[in-house]
């Protein structure tokens, strides 16, 4: 067992601002529905309902819903892998996110994909990307094509903190920045990728230094606080929009479960995530709306009573789905079909 | 002494970095999580973070570095976790490790070993499931293989090791955890040699690394109908084993090509030119292919099933080269 020292905890700001019943309502229920479905998720896998790789979002369901709420319906969205919480935060029903992750053909790919490519072009969903850092270029062209066309909205990319070792990242963080593009970079920083910490695979921990180097401004927030990521996603969000050029946000963040589920986490201790779930955002957020009387905590048990039922229609609509033919195995391979081989 | 694949692999990697100081390994992942295969488990306690080096997710720059360790002396091993986040790392190899000694005057030696995984089979859909070993096999200046068999796994490397030039291991995911008979002695092949797992005589069923199993429970099954399948293994992708083949075909008469990448501009259609080149006029019947439908491997399994050569399609298609007028389609 590696024993290493548990990554400093970002420093929670206080309380940013009040919030309304309503809001609040909203982003818990969402918190509430990624982390009751990626919990239900993670019992199919071990039923053999979902199969391949299954990466959870549980303890960075803050950055999913504050992100997402600041960005309109125009707006474009670029994910990765573990995109479950960026997809039912955007709006995609939860049957059809889940119909995808049992590779049915009423998920939101035809199931396709599978968890970790899951997309919705009518809701600028652009996906679920397997090759860390393949999302970055991406975002900046749907940016470009924003700017040329020219349509007014922005383009929100997440990534981890592993992808920032990658090439694209610098390369794409220069392009945006050079051409003055609308990509609103979000970065997931959950201190690992995979099993290799934060501080064995950047030289500069600090992510939010790095947009420093390309001209574009930067700022890192407490990603297990949803009202301080929320205001920060918010004011980034606004800038990028004015047509100041790109912005980079790092969302500080943990998971609290395996890297994906064939995992053994040999990589980091017990102590470390028992410490980081004191900081679980929905458990702070919880504690913060029930402190300051905006909900009551009955009413915070009926939108978990309706994750729950959510979640558990989400599974009866995947089960009720159909396996896709095997004889349209070739099909969306291209536009059109022609005739030679 | 039997083991799994993965121990084979563990195995050799532990004598490698034993036996010569030159030798390191690198890559994402592969000392404190172990190896996304857990095919470098316990090396980093064994041997320490200056010899199993975890890297950040920077494939170019980690196989750049690797093939300039090579040339300053050292006798790197580097793990690319999958073959699809390899072509992040394709400059490097294209445009460097195969080229280097040729466009210094033949200055410059790369002795550098590359492993990864290739292949389909797990439901990881269109990302994590390609076989491209074949376009690493298009490039001259670089050596290629694919081991089948725990034993290959155990002694392939050391071999590659050895080599003064890029050699480039491709280990179907599928494998890993496979048992086999590992030997105490490499061989008895040469590294670069094709070998004959089954022998038989009315056909030649030529398959490398993950496909290499199914063509041996293709024969199988053959066998029960009466038909003799010699099942040859690759083993080597670049050079591949001319000789072997074409005697396998010569005494056959027939041969169908097994290949996990995708049919158009395959290596199958490599080994089938080559064939028809060397014994068009030994042939009774045309060559047969049974590669990957040409689709972005999809992530359900009956899909994913469907989409990569299996035992039934094998034994179809050397049923068809064994009617060549049916299977052609042609003269009655
Ligand atoms: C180019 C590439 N290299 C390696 C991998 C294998 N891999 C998948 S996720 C991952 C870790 C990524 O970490 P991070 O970007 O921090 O995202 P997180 O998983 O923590 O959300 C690795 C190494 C990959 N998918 N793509
Ligand atoms: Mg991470």
């Amino acid at each position: 067992m590696a024993t290493r020292e548990a990554p400093p905890l970002p420093k929670t700001p206080a309380a940013s601002g009040a919030i309304d019943a309503a809001t609040a309502r909203s982003w818990l229920g969402q918190m509430l529905l990624i982390r009751r479905f990626e919990e239900k998720a993670a019992e199919l896998y071990s039923a053999g309902k979902i199969r391949g790789f299954l990466h959870l979002s549980i303890g960075e369901e803050a950055v999913s819903v504050a992100a997402i709420a600041a960005l309109t319906e125009a707006d474009n969205i670029v994910s990765t892998y573990r995109e479950h919480g960026h997809a039912l935060a955007r709006g995609l029903p939860p049957g059809a996110v889940m119909a995808e992750l049992y590779g049915k053909a009423n998920g939101a790919s035809r199931g396709r994909g599978g968890s970790m490519h899951i997309f919705d072009v009518g809701r600028r969903f652009y996906g679920g990307n397997a090759i860390v850092a393949g999302g970055l270029p991406l975002a900046v062209g749907l940016a470009l094509a924003d700017r040329l066309r020219p349509r007014p909205a922005i383009t929100a990319c997440f990534f981890g903190d592993g992808a920032v070792a990658e090439g694209e990242f610098h390369e794409s963080l220069n392009l945006a920045s050079l051409w003055k593009l609308p990509v609103l970079f979000l970065c997931e920083n959950n201190y690992y990728a995979m099993g290799t910490a934060l501080d064995r695979h950047q030289a500069e921990t600090d992510i939010s230094l790095k947009g420093g180097a390309y001209r574009v401004p930067s700022v890192a927030v407490d990603g297990m606080d949803v009202m301080a990521t929320a205001s920060a996603v918010r004011a980034a969000a606004e800038q990028v929009r004015s047509g100041a050029g790109p912005f980079l946000l790092e969302c500080r963040t943990y998971r609290f479960r395996a890297h994906s589920m064939y995992d053994p986490e040999l990589y980091r201790s017990k102590e470390e995530v028992e410490q980081w779930k004191r900081r679980d955002p929905i458990a702070l957020f919880r504690a913060r709306l029930e402190g300051g009387g905006i909900l009551a905590a009955a009413a915070i048990e009926a939108l978990d009573r309706e994750a729950r039922a959510v979640t558990d229609q989400a599974v009866a609509f995947a089960e009720a789905g159909e396996w896709e033919p095997v004889a349209d195995l070739l099909k969306d391979v291209y536009a059109r079909e022609l005739p030679c081989g | 002494m039997r083991m799994t694949y993965r121990e084979a692999l563990r195995t050799a990697l532990t004598e490698a970095l034993s036996a010569d100081p030159r030798v390191f390994l690198m890559g994402e992942d592969v000392g404190r999580y172990g190896g996304a295969y857990a095919a470098s488990k316990g090396l980093l306690e064994q041997f320490g973070p200056d010899r199993v080096r975890d890297t950040p997710l920077s494939e170019s720059a980690f196989v750049g570095a690797g093939i300039g360790a090579a040339l300053g002396g050292m006798r790197p091993i580097v793990e690319v976790m999958t073959v699809n986040f390899s072509l992040l790392a394709l400059d490097q190899v294209v445009n460097s490790a195969a080229t280097l000694r040729h466009m210094s005057g033949g200055q410059l030696s790369v002795p550098l070993v590359v492993r990864m995984a290739t292949g389909g089979g797990r439901q990881v859909a269109a990302q994590h499931s390609h076989s491209l070993e074949g376009w690493y096999a298009h490039v001259p200046g670089i050596r290629v293989v694919a081991p089948a068999t725990a034993h290959d796994a155990r002694w392939m490397l050391p071999a590659a090791l050895r080599e003064p030039d890029p050699v480039f291991i491709f280990e179907h995911a599928m494998l890993y955890p496979e048992e086999g008979e590992v030997g105490e002695e490499p061989g008895p092949l040469p590294l670069f040699a094709a070998a004959i797992r089954r022998p038989g005589r009315d056909v030649t069923v030529i398959a490398h690394g993950g496909s290499v199993g199914k063509a041996l429970a293709a024969a199988e099954q053959l066998a029960t109908e009466g038909i003799e399948a010699e099942v040859l293994d690759l083993r080597s992708l670049r050079p591949l084993d001319d000789a072997t083949i074409l005697e396998s075909v010569r005494r056959c008469h027939r041969a169908v090509v097994v290949d996990e990448g995708w049919r158009s501009g395959s290596l199958s259609a490599e080994i089938a030119s080559r064939i028809s080149e060397g014994a068009f006029f030994e042939l009774d019947a045309p060559v047969a292919r049974v590669c990957s439908a040409e689709v972005p491997i999809p992530y359900p399994k009956h899909l994913e099933d469907t989409a990569l050569p299996q035992p039934d399609g094998i034994c179809a298609a050397v049923r068809g080269v064994l009617q060549p007028a049916q299977a052609a389609g042609a003269k009655a």
